[in-house]
């Protein structure tokens, strides 16, 4: 926090004025009829069909070593944007992110496939967030027992899709927070499964923060973002509203929802 | 609840509003140490060794990430193989049924209705046919699924870091794969038509690897391709169908046109386009009618150019755009 012995302070992730922006195409009419489609493309310039969303305005903060910070802002205001773009996964419109190694968000939903057993999808999961081979291997009883998915008869052996979405969350959960991280990036990811599983996943995160340089939490659950940041970035429409200690930041933000 | 407008009050207040401290030129509040006090961004960031995120790494670093990356791209490969077929009764089966009921089809049409076995032995146009169909749907798949190996897993590209050149080579690899299973079926209809194996079947696999390669190319420039245009997806099954009638999949292109009125040079352009060099080579290995004679001059060489040209154009092509895939 702020006032910590400030020589000591290394910067681990630098953001300068960053500014992301979406492209989508053919979204610029209401109307998706063929003939609506036509005439965008008919039409000359920028205008032919791409709607632009300016996600993330202008925002710059530095993040140091051992900093925990949490991310807020009402549905929309950028945060999980911000968040990629961090981790290197969305190219910068204008401006740049500096990070020390490589930050890596926590979850591997997107490389799991529901057609596939448990298993198959822990051996597929590992590699997709660069673990290696050997490293599955050591660590998938763990990953197993962790998800708890085998309490209830050998569900692992049975496709995702089979799952209950509570059971195939706890497992994404588990096979996330296996690998160790320089730069973690949580995205409301404590939230998942049952009471049980979430003191479980609240503890493994806590465990995980010892071990990274920097922790980014986005949460809309108030509480979460107490127990673990010492300090808060509020974003809102893209900007960045304000930047400092827990507690000031939520006391204005609870201001300003209302609470 | 209140516009974003409604804590404007804030700003009288003494809490710090990063708006206000970025116009002093400080990075924000809680970071103004006095040592580091006025340095821009990029001096920090260079004072304490940090790199920007999501940087395009070299060429060198990025073959080297790739490798690194190689237990990803066999198991993805491998998992989009097998959940394919997995609602399925017959499961994994159709692995093979499905090579098999296109072979049924194309000799159907081409060979039964059409007589398109023209200049080509009776027993010699079943394993000819259907060879050619096996390794023209390898290119043609892994171009398909090329198109789509960005844009349509853009949830992955947003959520993880990897070479996104991992894609792309993935699902040509789940390609070899599956073409793996169509040479089984190769191997009997082949035998079943009087050729049995022998030495000159080790010649497939050259033949096949150069075709990976030169397939992986061809991904490789269609997933950049596809992740700017998605509407490629659309387009490229016709453009593709006009490749297969034109390589003489079901047809001799020599015998087709020997007696027909065209320049010669058309000949060649047809003989040496990459997808039927590749289709006659892997049934120079494997059909005993099939002769040298059917094959054009310095097949091997062409065969090799191909693959190198498209492998190595369609990996730094690729590698080009490495920070931009994600977007859109």
């Amino acid at each position: 926090m702020a006032d910590e012995t400030k020589s000591a302070r290394i910067p681990t992730v630098i953001a300068d004025d960053l500014h992301i922006v979406y492209r989508v195409n053919g979204a610029k009419s209401g109307k998706g009829s063929a003939t609506a489609a036509l005439s965008r493309i008919l039409k000359r310039g920028d205008d032919r069909g791409v709607r632009t969303v300016h996600a993330v305005r202008g925002v710059s903060f530095v993040a140091y070593r051992g900093e925990a910070i949490g991310l807020i802002g009402s549905n929309g205001s950028g945060k999980s944007t911000l968040l990629r773009a961090i981790a290197g996964l969305l190219p910068a419109e204008r401006g740049k992110v500096y990070t020390d190694g490589q930050p890596s968000l926590l979850g591997v939903n997107a490389a799991l496939m529901n057609d596939l057993t448990g298993e198959r999808n822990i051996i597929l999961g590992g590699p997709a967030m660069g673990m290696s081979r050997e490293e599955i291997k050591s660590r998938y009883q763990e990953i197993v027992a962790f998800s708890g998915i085998n309490e209830k008869g050998d569900f692992i052996a049975l496709p995702m899709r089979t799952y209950s979405s509570g059971m195939a969350a706890r497992l994404r959960f588990s096979i996330a927070a296996a690998k160790d991280h320089d730069e973690l990036m949580i995205d409301e990811a404590l939230a998942t499964g049952d009471r049980k599983f979430q003191k479980r996943s609240e503890a493994r995160i806590r465990e995980l923060r010892k071990e990274a340089g920097t922790v980014f939490l986005v949460s809309h659950n108030n509480k979460s973002i107490r127990d673990t940041c010492d300090r808060v970035l509020w974003l809102e429409r893209g900007e960045l509203r304000m930047d400092g200690p827990t507690e000031e930041v939520l006391k204005e933000y609870e201001k300003f929802t209302g609470k | 609840m209140p516009g974003p407008r409604g804590a404007e009050h804030l700003e009288d207040e003494s809490f710090p509003l990063v708006s206000e401290t970025r116009h002093d030129g400080t990075v924000a509040v809680s970071a103004a140490v006095p040592p580091d006090e006025g340095l821009t961004a990029e001096r920090l960031a260079a004072k304490y060794g940090l790199s920007v995120s999501g940087a395009r790494p070299s060429l060198v670093e990025y073959v080297r990430q790739l490798w690194g990356r190689r237990h990803f791209i066999l198991a993805f490969s491998q998992a989009k193989l097998t959940a394919q077929y997995s609602q399925a009764k017959l499961g994994q089966l159709w692995q093979v049924a499905t090579p098999l009921l296109n072979a049924a089809v194309y000799f159907f049409i081409f060979g039964l209705l059409l007589g398109a076995d023209r200049g080509i032995p009776s027993d010699v146009y079943v394993p000819f046919l259907v060879t050619g169909v096996f390794v023209f749907t390898f290119t043609q798949s892994s171009v398909l699924a090329g198109v789509r190996a960005i844009s349509g897993n853009l949830g992955l590209v947003r959520a993880l870091h990897f070479p996104r050149a991992s894609l792309p080579v993935s699902f040509a690899l789940q390609q070899l794969q599956q073409l793996l299973f169509s040479m089984l079926v190769l191997v009997v209809v082949v035998m079943a038509f009087g050729s049995f194996p022998a030495l000159s079947w080790l010649l497939v696999v050259p033949a096949l690897l150069l075709q990976f390669v030169f397939n992986t190319g061809l991904a490789l420039i269609f997933a950049r391709m596809g992740a700017k245009t998605p509407d490629l997806a659309q387009l490229m099954p016709f453009v593709l169908r006009t490749w297969m009638y034109a390589s003489g999949v079901m047809f001799s292109i020599p015998a087709m046109l020997a007696d027909k009125d065209v320049p010669t040079w058309l000949a060649d352009v047809l003989q040496w386009n990459p997808a039927a060099v590749y289709m006659d080579l892997v049934r120079f290995a494997m059909i005993d009618g099939y002769g040298s004679s059917y094959l054009p001059p310095h097949v091997w060489a062409v065969a090799l150019g191909w693959a190198l040209l498209a492998g190595a154009a369609g990996f730094v092509y690729f590698w080009k755009a490495e920070e931009r895939y994600g977007r859109g």
